[in-house]
């Protein structure tokens, strides 16, 4: 699904990823994890196409295209999700109002027809059950005074909502207590599905207990510098990362 | 700059290069003044309307009073000194006037009206609009008089009302805005060649919206209608104001005046949706709107609710206000005004309380984009005599790009210390964050700006009636197109 070669990207000039290679395939969960400053955020706006991050060298490849020639909304129409590690407020626009518009604006892209008011409400209410969201917070505006917890809950609605291809999580576990920690990995276990890969960005093994990872691989200075399975988040958590900067020097 | 930043900009620049929709102009014979003013020509005008003297005198005394003014300059606006003797001061569809179906229109008209979406026809009528149609200077017609005359409604164009309702124009016009009241307002007084008449009788909720379409077609005409509102006690009367004008190189001048009257227990509520041409994106051309409207609420326990959404127009000059009179009156003033490319707006309103308990309430939204100014100008005042008068007064402005500029002007004037008075300012700008939030979750740049604009004027928007504000919506959105660069 996903390939990316020897990836160098800038942001606003730093370069950043400096030689990135990882490969993803339909079904599998990554976990991505590293030091502060590694480039885990980068490489997961850099994938979504957010503005001031440039591809200065290597390629994406995204079921066989070039991912660097697509918009953000592109992106998001093809199938790539991004979860906000700070998800963005939006005043005076319903949480609703923008789902709807989302929804719909992705599926005229991949020439389907929009979805009617009352299936979509229909949906939306499932959905808002799946991560234990009241209706209340469908009708109030996007973000907008909602808690740490309540926005991170809002971002796998949104998930859930636009059924991706590629998701990828970035720091979904940060500034999440316990029970919403809990809720927010249910979610995102119910829409783990054979079609669907998923990549999570972290700093903690915690979330990886909850998500439990196919693969787990350690960015540092802007590649991959080890992978494995998930027994590699909890020699991390045991020990740091002081040895894996070990390993970023010497590569 | 990449070369991807580079094609979108390209993208942008043609989206601003959209052309004015409203920009077409009918071919129609016209009756219309030489450019010039002076006591002749008000004279010609009340001849040509067959007015009673009570209007001439009126007008004269308009004109004599307008001689001696001086154009005011205190507003934030910059534009080349306007010649007034170079403005025709009246122009007339020909062969118009008394029609008694829509059959003895100028096919040409109607044609003019459905190009503007005007709900002159059936199907509008079951939306249950009536309309008063303003083509250049004279009322064309008045749709559902019957309906409304049933429920004793009267709505028709002033110029009628000055005949048939004597007494009503004579009592009212002028009692809310005096002929000396500013500069425009006097030149509109003395010239004004016609506009909407609406009388609400006693305890009647009027059965439908009223509606006015204003039309500039002529060229180097100025335009300036007039319209009376008068809501006797515990009645009730939404009225709703569109303005739109051919696309010109030329700058044009229009100066409107709007006086409304709330009777106890009485409310109107009066909406405006103003797209007068704006001129191109170098500022040419484009219509001057200096436009006096003003409320009071003179009876207790009425309201006076004035909803706005400016984009048109070169200039914009305009302070809805109300004067909070009767006893727990309310004044409500809900604005969006935005300014686009050389766009400037120097827009707001006037809450005056003297009443006991009155209350006010003032949203403003200002959204610059381009290198468009955006001024909100406000002033409360509360005299000795009004005791606990409460205002709560909030004023956001959000920008688009760094050559554009938002100012705020808010006066406030204190005489009676048990007065409560709250006032927000904000002034933000589209963030790139929500931006890239909403194309990341698929919609395009140009549905993420509208999108969140409409957000930033959600509290105005849901004050106008439900087909404004779907078509307010719309108009944000056209006038926006290229905004984000």
């Amino acid at each position: 699904m996903l390939v990316i070669k020897d990836l160098h990207a800038e942001v606003f000039g730093t370069p950043i990823l400096k030689g990135l290679n990882l490969e993803v395939k339909a079904g599998e969960m990554h976990a991505i994890m590293g030091p502060n400053g590694a480039g885990k955020s980068t490489l997961s706006n850099v994938i979504a196409g957010r503005d001031g991050y440039e591809v200065t060298s290597g390629t994406i490849e995204y079921f066989g295209k070039d991912l660097t020639e697509l918009e953000a909304d592109e992106r998001a129409c093809e199938g790539i999700f991004l979860a906000f590690q700070y998800p963005v407020e939006i005043p005076g626009v319903s949480n609703m109002a923008m789902l709807k518009a989302a929804v719909n604006s992705i599926r005229k892209y991949n020439d389907e027809d929009e979805m009617s008011a009352g299936d979509f409400l229909k949906v939306i209410r499932e959905k808002a059950d799946l991560v234990e969201m009241k209706q209340e917070f469908l009708k109030r505006s996007v973000n907008e005074g909602f808690s740490g917890g309540e926005k991170k809950r809002n971002e796998i609605l949104q998930m859930a909502m636009l059924e991706p291809k590629l998701a990828l999580l970035d720091e979904t576990d940060s500034g999440l207590d316990i029970d919403a920690l809990k809720i927010v990995s249910d979610g995102v276990n119910a829409l783990r599905s054979p079609d669907r890969a998923m990549v999570v960005v972290t700093h903690y093994q915690r979330l990886l207990d909850h998500i439990v990872p196919d693969f787990v691989h350690v960015l540092a200075d802007g590649k991959i510098v080890k992978s494995g399975d998930k027994d590699l988040a909890l020699k991390l958590e045991a020990e740091g990362y002081g040895w894996i900067e070990g390993l970023a020097e010497a590569s | 700059m990449s070369d991807h930043s580079v094609e979108q900009n390209k993208e942008l620049k043609e989206l601003v290069k959209r052309e004015y929709k409203e920009g077409f102009v009918t071919d129609i014979e016209s009756d219309t003044f030489e450019p010039g003013l002076n006591e002749d020509i008000v004279r010609r005008i009340s001849a040509k309307k067959g007015e009673p003297e009570f209007m001439l005198e009126y007008r004269l005394k308009a004109f004599r009073r307008w001689e001696k003014m001086a154009e005011p300059d205190w507003a934030h606006i910059d534009y080349p000194k306007i010649d007034f003797q170079d403005i025709a001061y009246y122009s007339a569809p020909k062969e118009m006037p008394k029609l008694n179906s829509l059959d003895e229109v100028d096919p040409k008209l109607l044609e003019t009206y459905e190009k503007l979406g005007i709900p002159l026809e059936e199907q509008k009528m079951l939306a249950n609009v009536a309309v008063d149609a303003v083509f250049d200077s004279v009322s064309v017609r008045t749709t559902f008089r019957e309906t409304l005359a049933e429920a004793g409604v009267i709505f028709m164009p002033i110029s009628e009302a000055v005949h048939e309702h004597p007494e009503l124009v004579k009592q009212y016009l002028g009692s809310v805005v005096p002929v000396q009241d500013n500069y425009y307002a006097a030149l509109n007084a003395a010239v004004f060649s016609d506009g909407s008449f609406v009388y609400i009788p006693k305890g009647v909720r009027c059965p439908m919206e009223l509606s006015t379409y204003f039309r500039i077609n002529e060229m180097n005409t100025g335009q300036f209608e007039r319209t009376l509102i008068i809501a006797d006690e515990g009645s009730y009367v939404s009225y709703l104001e569109g303005c739109t004008a051919p696309q010109r190189d030329e700058n044009q001048l229009h100066a409107a005046v709007v006086e409304l009257v709330a009777h106890k227990d009485a409310e109107i509520k009066y909406s405006t949706v103003q797209n007068w041409y704006p001129g191109d994106e170098n500022g040419k051309g484009g219509i001057y709107n200096f436009v006096t409207k003003r409320g009071i609420c003179k009876g207790d326990n009425s309201k006076i609710s004035w909803t706005q959404v400016e984009t048109g127009s070169a200039i914009t000059w305009k302070y809805p206000s109300v004067v909070l009179q009767g006893d727990n009156s309310v004044g409500e003033f809900y604005s969006v005004a935005l300014t686009h490319n050389k766009q400037q707006a120097d827009t707001g309103t006037k809450m005056i309380h003297m009443g006991k308990n009155t209350s006010s309430t003032i949203i403003s939204k200002g959204i610059s984009a381009g290198h468009g100014q955006n001024a909100y100008r406000g002033l409360v005042k509360i005299l000795k005599g009004a005791d606990n008068a409460r205002n709560f007064s909030q004023c956001d402005s959000l920008l688009m790009g760094d050559r554009c500029g938002a100012h705020t002007f808010p006066y406030v004037e204190v005489q009676n210390p048990s007065a409560n008075l709250e006032h927000e300012a904000t002034t933000s700008k589209i963030s790139e964050d929500q931006l890239f939030y909403l194309m990341q979750r698929g919609l395009s740049e140009e549905a993420a700006v509208s999108m969140i604009v409409n957000g930033f004027c959600k509290e105005v928007f849901r004050e106008l009636p439900m087909e404004f504000a779907v078509e307010a919506q719309k108009l944000l959105d056209i006038s926006l197109e290229g905004a984000v660069g």
